[in-house]
């Protein structure tokens, strides 16, 4: 690794130029998920990567990772072109991937395991890493008898006993809840400040913007559709950080903001909800939780107009989820995303108002304007005269826009609204559409 | 050696498990080597002093198959797991090789493993571990092969990154995860084994009769001999031999396991076992198990000093599709070919009218298992489901229902002949209850496995709106324990099959009862030696069985799977 540090200032620890990366479509077209990225990792920086699920953030901390490969561009490491997992950068994952069947010890001792280190050693470093993520006392312990910020203290431990030169982070907290993530980050900010991790660099995947601000030192914005930076933002404010701080406030409605309003030029994009017309992905949101985010808005002390990052704590949200509910909204028009505030439509403010079979009424009539997946399908089945039509034509239609998955996704919500507004009916056992409903 | 290292009384007890196991498994292999003449010399005795003795030669079958059994899943569930081109061909074959009786092959393969070894006892004692063999590695090999195909993603990503090499990652990752399904499996296999191993023992080809010693020997003998008393010995020591293998290999083995499953939660009950726990509780012998544990985790990291296979990047103008389209054809020319030759050889001799007649005696088997299945359900799911909701009865009657489900039912033959000869009954309905005998027992213990199961809350919404009777059954708890009634009785059902080619021909001394119907078929024909309507017996028997899973047994088990699993 000593000669690694003597070729640093020579070529960057990471460097990405003109990455894209695509997936084959049912159909044979390409999904791009990733578009034209660059990006250069200096030594001793928190880089974040912050956007929403799909805008592509995941597939490129996997392309530095060695786990995927790029379609178009370079990516290297060291100067060398990443083919496979590269030396010295170790992963920690959103879901910990612990191996069950091993204890504590095991698993740290598990990523040096390549490595070559004599067994001696191995046990020495591994005693060492588990002791600095404060999991003494636990090494032989078998994950499931650890709760889930132990568990991802063995995660850290199994990554940072590898002394990495780039730790790579694929959202580390978001399967914590709230208070033990805190406490987590907390931990690994102090470690990193009093310079004990072992590791040069970090790059973390995130959609929690409060996160993201706390530790890092860059953040780069991803958009969606296809994913893309849409901005670079520095964070220079002095560890440790403090939420309640203007500047840190500040900072967070800046993000807010920007996220919302979308990537620019594109069409698709400025109204949030990528592709158009019947190739629109919708993204499976119960009505009920519309409803809810509709009611508390248009409610006091929103009065109709709430400011996101007020919303989303208020709710408990993450920005990412609360993103895809007003999105939905936004879709369905009654409401709107603009510049890190989310403002009800006359059609919300009334909707919020009505009775449930009222609701409905008004629901479906919006769904059929604005939603042109259930407009076409409504109309099939009008001018059938079995009024009924199988969902495989459907899903095809849908295939030719998004991947499968999205196809099946934007299907079930499309089953679950137009259920909601008794606009059709659907058959799980035959697939079918129908008129009929059961009387 | 210091204190915790000296050798205490349980050191003791557990050696002389052991050491004992050691020699008679020894012994036992010594016999293997012999010449075959020795067979005919010491022909078996039904002096039930030796019966110990062929209880272990029988065990020891049982084992080397198991073992084999084990080696095959490896590698085959691990080649068809990882390359997708082997994948569509290996995965069809191992579909169909489910689905072909067993015991007609036995013909075929005691031929060729005596002509590997003329004149040994090794060629007749391998024809018969190859037919356990066959019994047991087809559903082991889809279970590995299921498990690989499921390796959770992040895991896959962990040991990428962490550049475990393949051998170290095989052993640390695609191992461990597949354990709890590969288990679960080897005791269904070792449980169906039971019944093969005393099939296989003594088989007569023509005009050669060859009877290795064994359990399954002894029985034949003592039909010939017309000796119920023997009878009665045999079931007796296979009831013990039974009991021994499950508390000695299978229980422990469970417990062990039992750290393997991919839960992120603690369970509440785990599996026990006291021999488990009783080496767990010796000093020296822990500390030489666990060194050598550690030489052989060693091996897992042994880093071959192979070169990486240099990755061919010769980018031939050839998409994926055209290759796959060539890899095809191959494959449909090679099936074709094949099924040609067998065209051909059994078109050598034999007319449409044998296969019309082998495909009549067909349904007539068919027309069995489906009264048998059908009989045994009605009779079987409404115990089940009454033993299943107490829970203190079914934590008793479910260990005997898997071992009745061990117990080989072929042992027990000879009674109901001599029963059916005794009241002149006729043949053709008698000896059908044969056929389901031993495999009965899994629709029992499945049904009590899913009646346990079954949501306490959903018991209480049923006794709070009042839904009794009919009602209940059929609202509440026959859904709820479909998906596991259907798997239970596809195991019977592919049992039954199998089972026909030994039901439907019976025999007590020098009387013979043949019942209509293609196992009674391919047993004549294996009598008499006639190859050709061997070959064309199990080639119909293959299809019926696997028309029967297909459009029967799959689209059930696929309703039970999409609309009744809980949870």
């Amino acid at each position: 690794m000593l000669d690694v540090a003597k070729s640093g200032p020579e070529f960057p620890l990471i460097d990405l130029k003109d990455v894209s990366r695509s997936f084959a479509k049912a159909n044979g077209d390409k999904l791009v998920v990733l578009e034209n990225v660059d990006l250069t990792i200096k030594p001793r920086e928190i880089v974040g990567l912050l956007g929403r699920s799909g805008s592509g953030k995941s597939t490129m901390l996997r392309i530095i990772a060695g786990l995927v490969k790029p379609s178009s561009g370079s990516a290297t490491c060291r100067g060398k072109p990443i083919d496979g997992p590269p030396r010295g950068v170790a992963m920690v994952f959103q879901s910990f991937a612990l191996f069950p069947w091993l204890t504590v010890l095991e698993n740290v001792e598990l990523g040096l395991d390549a490595l070559g280190v004599a067994k001696v050693e191995q046990r020495k470093r591994a005693l060492a890493a588990i002791d600095l993520i404060g999991l003494d006392g636990f090494e032989s312990a078998y994950p499931k008898e650890l709760s889930g910020g132990m568990r991802q203290r063995v995660g850290f431990a199994r990554a940072l006993v590898v002394h990495p030169d780039l730790l790579l982070m694929d959202e580390p907290f978001s399967a914590l809840d709230v208070l033990t993530a805190e406490t987590l980050r907390t931990d690994i900010i102090d470690l990193w400040i009093e310079g004990r991790l072992p590791m040069k660099s970090v790059l973390m995947v995130t959609h929690n913007i409060e996160e993201a601000v706390l530790m890092c030192d860059r953040i780069l914005v991803f958009s969606s559709n296809p994913g893309r930076i849409a901005s670079e933002i520095k964070v220079e404010l002095p560890h440790p950080r403090n939420r309640l701080d203007p500047q840190f406030r500040q900072l967070v409605d800046n993000i807010y903001a920007r996220m919302t309003q979308g990537a620019g030029p594109r069409p698709s994009a400025s109204e949030g909800i990528p592709g158009t017309g019947v190739g629109m992905v919708l993204h499976p949101i119960s009505t009920n939780v519309l409803a809810g985010l509709i009611e508390a808005v248009a409610a006091a002390p929103f009065n109709g107009r709430a400011d996101l990052p007020v919303l989303a704590d208020k709710l408990q949200m993450e920005a990412d989820e609360l993103f895809h509910i007003a999105e939905a909204i936004q879709l369905l028009r009654f409401g709107a995303l603009s510049e890190g505030d989310f403002l009800l439509s006359d059609a919300g403010r009334t909707f919020a108002d009505l009775d449930t079979d009222a609701r409905k009424k008004l629901f479906s009539q919006h769904l059929l304007t604005y939603v042109p997946i259930i407009n076409l399908i409504r109309r099939v089945l009008d001018e059938r005269p079995t009024h009924a039509a199988p969902a495989a034509r459907f899903r095809n239609e849908l295939e030719d826009y998004m991947s499968e998955d999205y196809a099946e996704q934007t299907l079930n919500t499309v089953i679950s609204w137009a259920r909601y507004a008794e606009l059709f009916a659907y058959d799980e056992m035959s697939e079918m559409f129908s008129l009929e409903n059961p009387n | 050696m210091d204190r915790a290292s000296t050798p205490n009384l349980f050191d003791l007890a557990a050696l002389a498990l052991v050491v004992g196991a050691l020699v008679a498994i020894i012994y036992g292999v010594k016999q293997t080597n012999a010449p075959l003449t020795l067979l005919d010399a010491t022909p078996i005795s039904l002096d039930p002093v030796h019966l110990p003795g062929y209880a272990l030669r029988t065990t020891i079958r049982m084992l080397a198959a198991m073992a084999a059994a084990l080696v095959f899943t490896f590698i085959y569930a691990t080649i068809a797991a990882k390359s997708r081109r082997a994948e569509m061909v290996l995965i069809p074959i191992l579909d169909i090789l489910q689905s072909v009786p067993i015991l007609g092959f036995l013909t075929f393969t005691v031929l060729f493993f005596m002509n590997l070894f003329p004149g040994r006892v090794l060629g007749a004692e391998l024809a018969s571990v190859f037919a356990i063999f066959t019994s047991q590695a087809w559903n082991m090999a889809f279970s590995m092969y299921q498990s690989l195909r499921t390796v959770p993603k992040d895991l896959d990503e962990a040991a990428r990154s962490f550049h475990l090499s393949w051998w170290r990652r095989f052993w640390r990752l695609d191992v461990p995860f597949a354990m709890p399904g590969l288990v679960w499996n080897m005791m269904m296999s070792m449980s169906g084994g039971w019944f093969f191993v005393v099939a296989s023992e003594a088989i007569t080809v023509g005009d050669t009769t060859v009877t290795l010693p064994g359990i399954g020997a002894y029985v034949a003998m003592a039909i010939k001999q017309q000796n119920l008393a023997a009878v009665g010995y045999a079931v007796l020591t296979m009831l013990a031999v039974i009991v021994i293998y499950d508390q000695l290999l299978f229980r422990p083995i469970v417990a062990w396991a039992d750290k393997f499953r991919f839960e992120q939660t603690a369970s509440a009950e785990a599996p026990t076992s006291w021999l488990l726990d009783l080496f767990r509780q010796t000093r020296f012998l822990r500390i030489l198990a666990l060194s050598v544990s550690k030489a052989a985790e060693s091996t897992t990291r042994i880093r071959l000093p192979i070169p990486k296979i240099p990755r061919v990047k010769l980018r031939l103008r050839i998409s994926q599709r055209v290759a796959d389209t060539v890899w095809m054809s191959l494959i449909f020319l090679g099936a074709g070919w094949a099924a040609l030759q067998v065209v051909g050889y059994i078109s050598a001799t034999l007319h449409w009218s044998d296969v019309f007649t082998a495909v009549i005696d067909g349904f007539f088997t068919l027309l069995r298992v489906i009264v048998l299945i059908a009989l045994a359900s009605i009779i079987w799911v409404p115990i089940g489901v009454w033993i299943g909701l107490r829970p203190s009865i079914a934590e008793k009657v479910q260990p005997l229902a898997q071992f009745l489900a061990a117990f080989p039912a072929n042992i027990l033959f000879p009674a109901a002949v001599v029963l059916i000869i005794h009241f002149d009954a006729n043949p053709n309905i008698w000896l059908s209850p044969l056929m389901i005998l031993g495999t009965q027992w899994y629709i029992l213990f499945n049904v009590i496995a899913g009646a346990t199961a079954f949501p306490g809350d959903l018991k209480e919404a049923a006794r709070n709106f009042h839904i009794t009777g009919w009602k209940w059954w059929r609202y509440v708890i026959l859904p709820g324990v479909f998906p596991y009634y259907i798997t239970g009785a596809i195991t019977a059902s592919g049992g039954s099959w199998n089972a026909a080619i030994v039901a439907e021909v019976a025999s007590w001394g020098d009387k013979k009862l043949t019942a209509a119907g293609l196992g009674a078929y391919i047993a004549n024909a294996t009598d008499a030696g006639d190859f050709h309507r061997v070959v064309l017996g199990i080639a119909v028997m293959s299809v019926f069985v696997t028309l029967f899973n297909r459009l029967v047994w799959r689209p059930l088990y696929a309703f039970a799977e999409n609309r009744l699993s809980l949870g």
